[in-house]
């Protein structure tokens, strides 16, 4: 009896979260005519590929997936080395400064990007980094650090001292035991940090604007012109950018989970 | 797992080496522009217009919004990306407050055969002594309605002479047959709605934008203009482009840019008619809408530039121009016959709005610099206030009048048409 | 001396690049025209839609935020419990973290608006005759309850995550014995599993909670002109009017905002030096 109950809480969670979905495939194939009827369908009448192959087939949609998915890796590679170690500074140390450095990781998040666009963009020209992928990921980072130390700060809490301490007692550096113990325990926390870096990077649209003129991501290139765009090619544009992260979520679910270790589940 | 990730981020680290080091292609030359920026416009400027021209360009575009960030950015960190801006009246204007743009005196000679107006060609000074910006295309607002509202027009009344009483009976008889509310405005964060008051409403009631901001017939325009909002869509404050919701059925009877009613037109020809905007007791108001193309500051391919800005003057591109985007050639060029539709009925309305007997064109505003954004908002806060909220006009008049001074004074702007050009800043009475 | 050099990466990264920008831009919200003033805060208060902005903001962090910690709380429980087929499940329900915000609103948009799905399958249930307005300014009830249901169905893959990785981390043998000496689920959960989970909580909230400030692109697209937020204001202030000075201002609230809740969070859910390791 408990057991059918959850799995219709579960079935019903599933369904409200992919109904929207749903309804986003469906403007995205219904073409013009299903947007602007009413009753709205159900069911695609005439369901037809055309309006997403030619949102694909628009000139310089290839070269900026690949800009955007450089960019995403960027920052996930960033926000991994900067963050992990500062996750494991707050976990495992109580030090004078700790809640004033969380509150300076947050600065950049809680301050909109959109306001510091003007010198920001001067400070990367000057540094080179101007209209580079490059450029766009060490922002993207700024953003997706308060995740990466908070994520991993809390997870690496839960990992126990003793088991470090064990490594430690057999000959292990601090270093080692970090590396080789808790880093791998923590696992399912890295894997939320990397979701997280890649999501953020690659949905974002301003600071990827404003920093690029030739090599913009995917979603600068189309998400500021997409606004204006007739309501079933937003629907087409919407539905083809979700799409990735979406695959790249499936392809590292399996580590949200804990594989091994201490909690076994 | 651990190998294969690492494995994973060696290999992104491998592709993404170039894009570090990547110099900018010297090639190219780039051409930002906030003008045909939705998708199928901007792969249309790509694919038609461009590849013609006579240099390699790369199309970018931008939100408005974002052009002046980028362009003093570009400065101050001292490496110019962009070469040639394209963009409209309103948004270049505080380019050159900036120092952004560069003088086209000689370009204008140039071109000085191709029949651009000389009206057109003096605003592209924007108050300055040189030309700044050379017109590209032009077009104005219309409206647009579905034939179904079409019976209910009071009689006796030519949908291409209407006047805002005549608008506000044919609303509510609309109203009452289909008990919905089917007139709409652009009025949403992105829409034109402040265009509305400044080019339209405020010159037809009042035959004037600064000056007569406070005066009697101001108020009693904006208690006329709270009723007509009674038998307007209340989703209005949420639309953008009116091509939407006129494609949906959601408004019958809609104003807005040409462009942004430009997609109904042509998917709906015979849906759809479209004409001038109403007339008050000063006569027919209309702003004009121009959009220019300047060269920046310390461009890297001015040469390139220069060239293209000639092509895309020429009597065949404007055409094409016109074609693709909804807007209209500044130089001398017959249309062809062969327009499609939509495009036929948009041209017919420009034109009757253009030529009405009792036109009043309202030149878009010169010489506010960078207050021109503060300025629309002037007219969108009495808007919220007296419409939406139903404030007392007078009171918010007076209050919205003192803003209005403040920007005057601070940018000395000079009064523009339709107001009495004046000696110095432009007086509110 | 350790924790300050793993911490000092990050410092300098965020040093390097973005102090230099964030304190131009605050003193910008202090400036008017190279002078030293408040003119702009007060412009800011004066405003026509501060009020709204501020009451609307905090109305949707309000309604949103607990309601997806709770939510999230049950999912990650859910998951818990599942046996084969928890990943693809997972996987489904963190499907809205990937959705951009234009993708979002358009959505909820064409869900909500008069001839969208919403009032197809009233229609269709016969609760309603023709399209009903939920989005426009004489329903500002409906139209809060629609925005907090998108931002609902959005963000709360955010929370999720975060718990399900903290959720792993939780050691069974305090379930087990507790189980041993007859504690029922509800109790378990409780004293058990909510204490160890406050780590990932303090985090999602603190999280959740800065991002809930910053949204915008979603409500814009929703509500239009009907729904001011503190950033929407921010943005057209920076943008649309071309005041730079005001719209510092706002990025200067919200930015005062977020750390003092912040700062809540860390104080209130702060675990003590016993539990740490």
């Amino acid at each position: 009896m408990k057991r059918s109950l959850y799995l219709a809480g579960v079935t019903m969670l599933c369904a409200w979260t992919l109904v929207p979905i749903y309804f986003l495939a469906l403007g995205a194939l219904g073409g013009r005519d299903l947007v602007n009827t009413f009753p709205k369908p159900f069911w695609p009448g005439s369901a037809s590929l055309s309006t997403i192959r030619d949102f694909l087939a628009i000139d310089g949609v290839t070269a900026a997936t690949i800009a955007s998915v450089e960019t995403a890796c960027l920052c996930m590679l960033f926000s991994l080395v900067l963050g992990l170690p500062a996750g494991y500074a707050l976990a495992r140390f109580s030090f004078r400064g700790a809640n004033a450095y969380r509150l300076l990781i947050l600065l950049t998040r809680a301050f909109p990007v959109a306001i510091l666009a003007l010198p920001l963009t001067v400070g990367f020209i000057r540094l080179g980094v101007y209209d580079t992928p490059l450029g766009v990921s060490l922002v993207h980072t700024a953003l997706a650090l308060p995740f990466a130390v908070l994520v991993s700060s809390s997870l690496f809490q839960a990992v126990p001292r003793e088991l470090e301490e064990a490594a430690w007692v057999f000959g292990c550096s601090k270093f080692q035991a970090a590396r080789r113990i808790v880093l791998p325990l923590a696992l399912p926390g890295i894997a939320a940090i990397a979701i997280f870096a890649f999501v953020i990077s690659w949905n974002e649209v301003f600071a990827a604007s404003v920093l690029t003129v030739r090599h913009r991501t995917l979603t600068a290139y189309l998400l500021t012109v997409l606004s204006e765009s007739p309501l079933h090619v937003q629907f087409a544009g919407g539905f083809v950018l979700i799409l990735p992260t979406v695959a790249f979520i499936y392809v590292v679910r399996k580590h949200l989970f804990a594989m091994w270790g201490i909690s076994n589940r | 797992m651990i190998r294969i990730t690492t494995r994973v981020l060696a290999a992104t680290m491998a592709l993404s080496l170039p894009a570090l080091t990547q110099p900018a292609q010297a090639e190219d030359m780039v051409f930002l522009s906030t003008q045909l920026r939705p998708v199928e416009e901007a792969q249309k400027m790509r694919e038609i217009i461009l590849k013609a021209g006579p240099v390699p360009t790369t199309y970018v575009a931008d939100f408005p919004q974002v052009v002046p960030t980028r362009l003093a950015a570009e400065r101050e960190g001292g490496k110019r990306t962009v070469s040639l801006v394209g963009a409209l009246h309103g948004e270049l204007q505080p380019l050159v407050t900036a120092g952004d743009l560069v003088p086209l005196d000689g370009l204008a000679a140039k071109l000085a055969g191709r029949g651009i107006p000389p009206a057109l060609m003096e605003l592209g000074k924007l108050g300055t002594a040189h030309q700044m910006y050379i017109p590209w295309m032009q077009a104005t607002y219309i409206m647009v309605a579905n034939r179904q509202a079409l019976p209910f027009l009071p009689k006796g009344a030519d949908i291409n002479a209407l006047t805002f009483e005549q608008l506000a009976e044919w609303s509510t008889a609309v109203q009452a047959a289909t008990g919905k509310r089917m007139l709409g405005f652009p009025a949403g964060p992105q829409g034109l709605m402040h265009r509305f008051f400044e080019g339209f409403l405020y010159p037809s009631y009042t035959g004037g934008v600064v000056s007569t901001f406070r005066s009697p017939e101001a108020e009693a325009m904006w208690t006329e203009f709270a009723a007509l909002w009674k038998t307007v869509n209340p989703n209005s404050t949420s639309y953008n482009f009116m091509q939407e919701p006129l494609l949906a059925g959601d408004v019958w009877i809609g104003f807005d840019h040409v462009a942004r009613m430009l997609d109904a037109l042509r998917q709906k020809p015979d849906q759809f008619v479209a004409f001038p905007a109403p007339a008050g007791p000063k006569g027919r108001g209309y702003m004009p809408i121009i959009a220019g193309l300047a060269i920046a500051q310390g461009a890297p391919d001015a040469k390139g530039a220069d060239a293209l800005i000639d092509y895309l003057s020429t009597p065949a591109t404007q055409i094409k121009m016109a074609q693709t985007s909804g807007f209209f050639p500044v130089v001398t060029a017959t249309l062809p016959d062969d327009l499609e539709p939509g495009l036929k009925l948009a041209v017919a309305a420009i034109a009757r709005t253009q030529s009405a007997p009792d036109a009043k064109p309202s030149l878009l505003p010169i010489g506010l610099g960078t207050q021109g954004g503060a300025f629309d908002k002037i007219y969108l806060d009495t808007f919220q206030r007296v419409v939406l909220r139903g404030e007392k006009p007078r009171a918010v008049l007076d209050r919205q009048a003192e803003g209005l001074k403040k920007i005057i004074a601070e940018t000395g702007a000079p009064c523009w048409l339709p107001d009495k050009p004046s000696q110095g800043p432009c007086p509110v009475e | 001396m350790i924790p300050y050099f793993l911490i000092a990466p990050s410092l300098l990264f965020l040093g390097v690049l973005f102090l230099v920008p964030l304190v131009q831009t605050i003193a910008l919200a202090f400036q008017v025209h190279g002078a030293w003033t408040t003119a702009n805060f007060t412009t800011m208060a004066d405003d026509i839609n501060f009020h709204d902005a501020i009451v609307d903001t905090f109305a949707i962090v309000a309604i949103a935020v607990p309601l997806q910690l709770v939510l999230a709380l049950g999912m990650a429980m859910m998951l818990r419990n599942l046996g084969r087929g928890r990943d693809i499940v997972l996987w489904i329900w963190s499907i809205p973290l990937g959705i951009s915000d234009l993708a979002a609103g358009l959505v909820w948009l064409a869900i909500l608006t008069d001839q969208g799905f919403l009032n197809t399958i009233l229609l269709k249930l016969g609760l309603v005759s023709g399209p009903v307005s939920w989005l426009s300014y004489e329903t500002p009830t409906a139209l809060l309850i629609g925005i907090a249901f998108a931002e609902l169905w959005r963000a709360t893959a955010i929370v999720l995550v975060i718990l399900v990785a903290g959720v792993q981390m939780l050691p069974k043998e305090y379930n087990e014995a507790a189980d041993v000496f007859g504690a029922s689920p509800w109790q378990r959960f409780i004293r058990i599993t909510l204490p160890l989970l406050k780590p990932s909580i303090q985090t999602a909230l603190i999280l959740r909670t800065v991002l809930a400030f910053e949204m915008f692109a979603i409500v814009q697209a929703i509500g239009g002109r009907n729904f001011p937020v503190i950033v929407g204001e921010a943005f057209t202030w920076q943008y649309t009017n071309q005041n730079f000075g005001v719209a510092a201002a706002y990025a200067v609230v919200v930015m005062l905002v977020s750390l003092a809740a912040t700062l809540v969070y860390l104080r209130a859910l702060r675990t003590p030096r016993e539990q740490i390791g």
